[in-house]
């Protein structure tokens, strides 16, 4: 196999050095990321550290400020519009609500992309979209509005269609939040299966610890721009950092404060500026 | 001098968005051959766009072609020269009032409808999925919506037209007892195939051009918020009747 012939230290993303800031707000200072083919790498933090943000960074949807963003050997910040459509040919990205086109059948998303990229005939384009769409359990929905359906539905037809084109890495924004633990359950075990059976490298932004906890092979923990933590969930399960330990328990308190910066109780309970 | 800057800020305001408007046709009619190429996405749109507004602007057209006949025919009446009832209402429709009016309606019907869904689509992020399937939205949503403006605003002008010479008809001929053979006649003789006709084909091009991609310009750069679609949805209109009116103006300088 391809896969066991590779190197162990074969990234299919590399990030150093990236910085990039939104106004005021800092929201990278020198982040370094390496993603290992093959493997299902997940990326987590608490919200609003720029973890999606991080995700369109690697898919060339945001310009960095600075610094060097390798997918498969190119620097996307760079590439010419072209150059990067084609790159993305190789990517899948699962939005966090889906992004369906409202307009269109079920059947009509999944088939987009191979309407829009290959001239191939309707009896093979039937074929592939019921093949996938049989993938995420889905074939009996193929007739269906993208208002239909529930919002796990939704999101495994959006996976559907972002395997149909076979991409080499899929990313997936946030796909846990807002499900039920049933859909919440098939989510997870399509992630595993999809990149397992069809060898892809999948990244997952997400602040679900117990799932990403199942499903991933390593992880990185982001805060304030930086990484703080990195390795396999046991690993950081185990990890003595204070605030690794806060995030990955859950605690209300911790390095994180459970207040919001406030002056003394007594102060503004006493006729203090908010009293 | 703080009413100099206010007044300085809004120019440049609006040029800006002009320079804006401008560099997002260019980036249109880059992907022209790419959308011709696929002529079932534009019909699609020209129905959505065009066929969708017939009513109303048939409708318009009647009433608009009524009043011209019930004023035409009050004011000739006058100076008893009635017979040229015709000639009135079809110079006025054909030269002024018919891509007028015709382009005042579209932005309104046609050109919101546009800027919501592009704007909705983009909140939604069904054109940020496009593009990570590595299919520019622009090539794929906003041409063939503004092919389709451009191919449906003089269809709707001459029906516009047609129908509001009908109405014209109507009032004068049936209603007030014009004759009806120095109505019809006067048009035949008094209408210019290339001095009328064809400025008011030239204008409802022209307009058809601006409210378009005014709307689906609006739309494609709204903010992706609720609040930022209505708010485009407004400036859609505004806009558009802004330039229509100004842009018939230098039209009419121009070629008459």
């Amino acid at each position: 196999m391809a896969n066991e012939a590779r190197k162990p230290d074969d990234n299919v993303i590399e990030i150093s050095g990236l910085k990039y800031r939104q106004g005021e707000k800092r929201i990278f200072n020198g982040l370094d990321v390496c993603i290992p083919r093959g493997k299902v790498t997940a990326i987590m933090g608490p919200s609003g550290t720029g973890k999606t943000t991080l995700l369109r960074i690697m898919t060339g949807q945001v310009l960095p400020d600075r610094g060097r963003v390798l997918v498969d050997g190119k620097n996307v910040p760079r590439l010419s519009t072209d150059a990067l459509y084609t790159l993305r040919k190789e990517m899948g990205f699962l939005f966090q609500n889906g992004a369906l086109f409202t307009d269109y059948s079920v059947y009509e998303n999944v088939a987009f992309p191979l309407r829009e990229h290959t001239r191939l005939p309707e009896s093979l384009v039937r074929q592939i979209v019921l093949m996938k769409l049989q993938a995420v359990g889905l074939r009996g929905a193929w007739n269906l509005m993208p208002t239909e359906l529930s919002g796990g539905m939704a999101r495994r037809v959006a996976l559907a269609r972002t395997i149909v084109m076979d991409p080499k890495i899929i990313f997936y924004d946030e796909p846990f939040t807002g499900l039920d633990p049933i859909s919440m359950g098939v989510i997870v075990r399509l992630i595993r299966k999809l990149n397992d059976s069809l060898g892809l490298t999948s990244i997952i932004v997400s602040h679900d610890v117990a799932e990403v906890s199942s499903v991933s092979d390593h992880s990185y923990l982001i805060s304030e721009g930086k990484v703080v933590a990195y390795g396999t969930p046991e690993e950081l399960e185990q990890n003595k950092s204070a605030w690794v330990r806060q995030f990955m328990k859950g605690l209300a308190d911790g390095p994180v404060p459970f207040h919001y910066p406030a002056p003394a109780l007594a102060d503004q309970l006493l006729g203090g500026e908010a009293g | 001098m703080k009413l100099l800057r206010e007044a300085y800020y809004i120019v440049l305001g609006f040029l800006q968005m002009l320079g804006a408007c401008g560099i997002f046709l260019l980036k249109l009619l880059r992907f022209t051959p790419q959308a011709l190429g696929r002529p079932g996405l534009i019909f699609q749109q020209v129905f959505n766009v065009g066929a969708m507004s017939l009513v109303l602007i048939m409708v318009s057209g009647l009433f608009v072609g009524m009043v011209l006949g019930l004023q035409g025919f009050n004011t000739l009446n006058k100076f008893a020269a009635t017979s040229a009832l015709g000639t009135v209402v079809a110079l006025s429709l054909l030269r002024e009032l018919g891509p007028v009016v015709t382009a005042l309606l579209f932005a309104g019907r046609a050109g919101t409808a546009l800027t919501s869904e592009i704007g909705l689509m983009r909140a939604t992020e069904q054109l940020a999925g496009m593009e990570m399937m590595a299919v520019d939205p622009i090539r794929r949503v906003v041409m063939p919506r503004f092919l389709a403006g451009v191919i449906s605003m003089p269809l709707l002008v001459g029906i516009f037209n047609a129908v509001g010479v009908l109405g014209g008809y109507l009032v004068g001929v049936k209603l007030m007892h014009v004759d009806i053979a120095s109505f019809w006649s006067q048009i035949h003789a008094d209408v210019d195939l290339h001095e009328d006709f064809r400025s008011g084909v030239i204008k409802s091009v022209v307009f058809g051009v601006a409210c378009t991609l005014i709307a689906v310009f609006e739309g494609f750069y709204a903010q992706p918020t609720a609040e930022g679609v209505s708010r485009a949805t407004t400036r859609t209109v505004v806009n558009s009747a802004l330039a229509v009116l100004a842009l018939d103006y230098l039209l009419t300088a121009f070629m008459f």
